[in-house]
């Protein structure tokens, strides 16, 4: 009975939602907005437009990659609130599981994890820091290259069971975390806006491009993995 | 049609979140949806023939989808991430106290 009630009532939401359909474009043919517009023309003022990979310089924001120019420079203030959303969330995680002791297995891990964990451990971070540190070339960037480090240092755990990183995750954590604020007053105190990108901003696709833009995914790269490693450990610690 | 399997997949976890009783399964039910509304937030943006919103060897010139809602999508995934740790680590309390995750048990275990 209460099976068919819920299908019942997943039929209906799911005929609404097909009812509402006309009200949106059809798939495929949505059309960029004036915002959008602006954001792929590098120009918000609306007289940009014309850019070439390799070729253009000097534009207001020279990311190749026009999701992390809008996440990391035109909406940077709301990326600074979301890696807050990330630390409350670990910060709640800590608090939650604290008191627990950490438990031990009592038996050594299995000989092919602790050998291949040494190999593939620097090859895990070397992809994980490619990833943040081109994050204004490629797809990627600071929230999925700090993600695949903390799936490094998930290994790490697993395979040893003394292994302990807290306080340098909450050291990292803390100083990246301040950077990036300072790095936005720096912008305050050279050109009056916060987190403005006050750096030459060079040619687009060049490593060094685009100013602030990869400083500050290098930093959420390094924030978040020191995040998600400290939920990873305190998840684990639990057993 | 993405609209479809973003609807079918919110329907999937509704489904899931009424008919289960363990507490995981609902968790994981709501992570099922803000999948789902990931998927429909993107397909709004798509537009048929056109690239990945980044400037490269390959897309010299600008022939985009819409990138706004992707970096939307990016900052949802990431609270997603951390609303998924938080209720794991409320239900790690949860079966600490009951020693169950099933919602009936634990009404007849506050009930005693």
């Amino acid at each position: 009975m209460r099976r068919f009630l819920s299908a019942l009532i997943v039929l209906g939401l799911i005929m609404f939602f097909i009812s509402t359909l006309p009200l949106i474009p059809e798939f495929g043919k949505a059309s960029l907005s004036k915002v959008s517009r602006a954001f792929i023309d590098k120009d918000v003022n609306g007289n940009g437009g014309n850019i070439q990979y390799g070729v253009s310089k000097d534009l207001e924001n020279g990311a190749a990659n026009v999701v992390t120019s809008i996440v990391v420079d035109y909406r940077s203030f709301d990326t600074l609130g979301e890696v807050t959303v990330l630390f409350t969330s670990a910060l709640g995680v800590g608090i939650i599981l604290s008191g627990y002791k950490r438990k031990k297995f009592g038996r050594e891990p299995n000989f092919i994890l602790r050998v291949s964990v040494g190999i593939l451990l620097p090859l895990i971070l070397l992809f994980g820091a490619y990833v943040f540190i081109h994050g204004h070339l490629t797809p990627g960037g600071g929230f999925p290259g700090g993600t695949i480090i903390a799936a490094g240092i998930l290994l790490l755990y697993l395979s040893n069971e003394e292994f302990d990183l807290s306080k340098t995750v909450k050291f990292v954590e803390g100083i990246s975390g301040s950077l990036y604020v300072i790095v936005g007053l720096l912008g305050l105190a050279v050109s009056g806006v916060f987190l403005i990108n006050f750096l030459p901003t060079g040619v687009v696709g060049n490593l060094f491009s685009s100013g602030i833009v990869p400083i500050i995914y290098i930093l959420i790269g390094f924030k978040v993995g020191a995040e998600l490693s400290g939920i990873v450990a305190e998840l684990h610690r639990e057993g | 049609m993405v609209y479809y399997i973003s609807f079918i997949l919110i329907g999937i976890g509704i489904y899931g979140f009424l008919t289960q009783k363990n507490l995981f399964k609902h968790l994981i039910s709501l992570t099922i949806i803000d999948t789902a509304i990931n998927i429909f937030i993107i397909s709004l943006g798509y537009i048929s023939g056109e690239e990945a919103p980044i400037y490269s060897k390959y897309t010299p010139i600008a022939n985009f989808v819409d990138p706004l809602p992707q970096a939307l999508v990016l900052t949802a995934i990431v609270i997603g991430v951390g609303i998924l740790a938080l209720g794991v680590s409320l239900l790690i309390k949860v079966y600490e106290k009951y020693g169950t995750l099933d919602v009936e048990e634990i009404v007849a275990k506050e009930g005693k």
